[in-house]
């Protein structure tokens, strides 16, 4: 089930990194992003527990990873 | 001038490492605060936001030189200690944050605390803060919003719940009345700071004017506070403001805060209102009403 | 978390204060056995979780093990201030000379543990000291430096006690205090300590009170009274809608959504803090609203929680609105409790803005949490409505309600 509120995308060019996955994994702190043999994978029952704090944002290349508010669209 | 803390109180945080705590050390960081150290047992070398991370409250002493105060929020189980720890080192204020603490490990710090001349503020608790000068604990919450509820001015705010004691002084704020100190006491049975104990500290402060209380059903503190103030002919206004009235018919059932619960008379609301009444408390039933009634207690004190 | 007599007399036989012969009786056979163990005349007491048994009825006296079947059947079923009683305590009937009343409790003034003594015991404690304050001493003692019998000794001295007496009750009373500090009891109480005609003093009765955040320190003592973890030994039991809150609370480790208590009206709350809960309750109430649960959130719950805490309201029967209220948040945040009850009405086949009579949370990441809201449609308020008038605002959309 995807997120009600919140969706977050992983660029192509970024979602296959393992080093980049890890980290992703280990900065957020609601467990959306899991790490997985072909890269990283979004926990969908997690997104809507998303808290803004922008460390996945921090921790990928800019613009890699974008988090979307779907109430504002 | 302030009670408790200054802008120069220079303090620590017990389980600095924890959730709560790594965003009560931003939130006191943004607002200014003076953090000099950090303490969880096996981390030290981290850093939290920069602050240098220790295993023991020795080790923040040894580094910094002497710290007056010290945020403990470390789980239940180990409460207890840590405020042994920081009184024994020396620390001259403790706020406990933490939630569910036995009151025998609470009252045992008390009767340590009181041996070596030291404060317990709490515990379940959000902490001290004194508008434009500096805060010591989770009151307020992030910076911008603790700047948006709290204004400097003359009125001092002791309150059993931390939450209400940020719409109190919201509320003043938005009437045009200042807070000098504001204190959330913590809301279990057995709490380190009562209102009564505070009272000396408020009515020595030359910038304090009046004081706005948050109550509630359950204890003595009330009326503690109702006895101080005929004793001791307080010069201070004080209004109250009285939650939980619907408990009076609920007796042995606990709402709210541990120390929320009536067991006898005493406890409920209709007795603690008519003893702060008869001590000349004010007494309001609705928060928007206490701006109202401070500014009337403060016009008549003029007149005299 | 208070004991039953026959709990609290197990504590007290585990340090050897003196107890009469008896007996728990969970059947009327039983209570025929017991009874026919000790011999001579019994006591039969119902085992509930509440002063005024006798008054209730719910104490009988018998001759021998004959009569006992019978008195257990009429005793156990009398609920006393609307507890039931879980089985029949039996006991030995001795001839008493003189009645005493011992209790150690905190004094939250003070900080101290206090102990109360009196040589008038098994009467209301309060009207001895208004009449006769020379047979009622009150001492603290340190919770931290070491303790020794002579505070007990002083103690029963000061109400006139002396001889071969004094001595007697001096280890009694010292053993008490022991226990209140060892099982971070919040009372330890024995009303009347008896003193009988052949000169034994025994506990007839006794009242522990154990802290319940101190409860996963005593688990061993608890498992061996046989008080089982889910037991709140609240004034009530909880009910099915109670629990099924706590379960709700237990979600997660974020925050709190729980102390929910079941009330029978039709506006839901989803209401915190600790003080912001009484508060909103009272208010409520003050504008003719009925709520259908008290409940508290806060500590910044996660979505899940705030969303099954809406759901469980929601699906109580009756229940026709919600109102999400709290006062200015400072570390729960606006915008993840909205996506909670949001979320929560829609799973529950509702649309938001029709369930949802007011949101009034006022604070941490408002501006975020106001658009959620204003994306569904919900009426919300900021902190220029207070918490009265938000409750008023709730209530009037009730319907029917008088404001």
């Amino acid at each position: 089930m995807p997120g009600l509120f919140i969706d977050v995308k992983v660029a192509d060019a970024v979602a296959k990194d393992p080093e980049l996955a890890k980290k992703l994994e280990e900065v957020c702190p609601v467990s959306i992003f899991r790490a997985n043999d072909s890269g990283v994978e979004i926990v969908e029952e997690n997104l809507d527990e998303c808290v803004l704090c922008d460390l996945c944002i921090q921790a990928a290349p800019d613009g890699q990873v974008q988090v979307v508010k779907l109430y504002e669209s | 001038m302030s009670i408790l803390i200054t802008k120069d109180t220079r303090f620590l945080i017990q389980g600095i490492t924890g959730r709560e705590a790594v965003n009560l050390t931003r939130e006191n960081l943004d607002y200014g605060a003076q953090i000099v150290g950090g303490v969880t047992p096996g981390r030290a070398g981290r850093d939290v936001y920069g602050v240098p991370v220790y295993d023991c409250v020795s080790d923040v002493v040894a580094a910094h030189g002497k710290v007056q105060g010290s945020i403990v929020s470390v789980p239940p189980a180990f409460v207890k200690d840590a405020l042994f720890e920081a009184i024994e080192n020396g620390i001259e204020i403790v706020v406990v944050v933490t939630e569910n603490v036995p009151r025998k490990d609470v009252a045992q710090a008390v009767e340590l605390a009181r041996l070596r001349g030291a404060r317990i503020i709490g515990p379940n608790c959000l902490g001290i803060i004194s508008p434009d000068e500096a805060k010591m604990g989770g009151v307020g919450g992030p910076a911008a919003n603790t700047r948006q509820a709290y204004k400097k001015g003359n009125i001092g705010i002791m309150s059993r719940s931390g939450g209400m004691t940020t719409e109190i002084a919201s509320t003043l704020t938005a009437a045009g009345l200042g807070q000098s100190t504001c204190v959330s006491i913590g809301g279990d049975a057995i709490v380190g700071t009562t209102y009564a104990e505070l009272m000396p500290l408020f009515e020595a402060d030359a910038e304090t004017e009046a004081i706005a209380i948050y109550s509630e059903p359950g204890g003595r503190m009330e009326a503690e506070l109702a006895e101080w103030v005929k004793a001791n002919d307080s010069r201070l206004p004080i209004v109250a403001f009285m939650a939980g009235r619907f408990m009076d018919e609920m007796k042995g059932m606990r709402f709210g805060h541990a120390g929320t619960i009536v067991e006898g008379k005493e406890d409920t609301t209709s007795e603690k209102i008519a003893r702060m009444e008869a001590a000349g408390i004010s007494v309001a039933e609705r928060i928007e009403e206490i701006p109202d009634l401070i500014r009337k207690r403060l016009n008549r004190k003029g007149e005299n | 978390m208070r004991f039953y007599e026959y709990e609290s007399k197990a504590l007290f036989a585990r340090h050897r204060l003196p107890l009469g012969k008896g007996g728990v009786a969970r059947s009327r056979e039983e209570a025929a056995s017991v009874a026919r163990e000790i011999g001579g005349p019994v006591v039969l007491k119902s085992q509930v979780l509440s002063g005024g048994r006798m008054k209730a009825g719910a104490v009988k006296f018998a001759d021998g093990p004959d009569e006992c079947p019978a008195l257990f059947d009429q005793i156990l079923p009398i609920e006393v201030n609307g507890q039931k009683a879980r089985s029949v305590l039996v006991e030995e009937k001795s001839p008493v000379a003189q009645e005493y009343f011992v209790s150690v409790t905190w004094d939250g003034r003070r900080k101290l543990p206090v102990l109360l003594f009196s040589d008038m015991g098994g009467i209301d404690i309060e009207e001895v000291a208004e009449k006769h304050p020379e047979h009622v001493s009150k001492t603290h003692f340190s919770s931290i430096l070491p303790i020794t019998p002579r505070i007990a000794k002083e103690a029963i001295a000061a109400t006139g006690v002396s001889g071969g007496h004094l001595n007697k009750l001096t280890p009694i009373v010292f053993e008490l205090m022991k226990i209140f500090l060892e099982y971070d009891l919040t009372l330890a109480e024995v009303n009347p300590l008896a003193r009988l005609e052949d000169g034994r003093f025994i506990v007839l009765d006794g009242h522990v009170d154990m802290e319940a955040e101190a409860r996963g320190r005593h688990k061993a003592l608890l498992a061996e009274l046989g008080v089982g973890e889910d037991e709140t030994r609240q004034a009530r039991e909880p009910t099915a809608f109670e629990i099924a809150g706590r379960k709700v609370n237990e979600v997660d480790h974020r925050g709190v959504a729980g102390n929910v208590v079941e009330f029978d009206g039709n506006l839901g709350l989803v209401i915190g803090a600790g003080g912001g809960s009484l508060t909103l309750f009272d208010a409520v109430r003050k504008h003719g609203g009925k709520p259908a649960n008290y409940c508290e959130i806060g500590g910044n719950p996660s979505v899940t929680k705030a969303c099954e805490l809406t759901k469980l309201i929601l699906s109580k029967p009756g229940v026709e609105k919600i109102a999400v209220m709290m006062n200015v948040v400072s570390n729960t945040r606006v915008d993840i409790v909205a996506r909670g009850v949001v979320k929560g009405c829609l799973e529950s086949g509702k649309d938001p803005k029709d369930v949802i009579a007011i949101f009034r949370i006022p604070g941490s990441w408002e501006d975020e949490g106001f658009k959620i809201l204003e994306k569904y449609g919900v009426e919300y308020c900021d902190r220029s409505i207070s918490m009265y008038e938000a409750a008023g605002k709730a209530v009037a959309k009730m319907g029917g309600a008088t404001s």
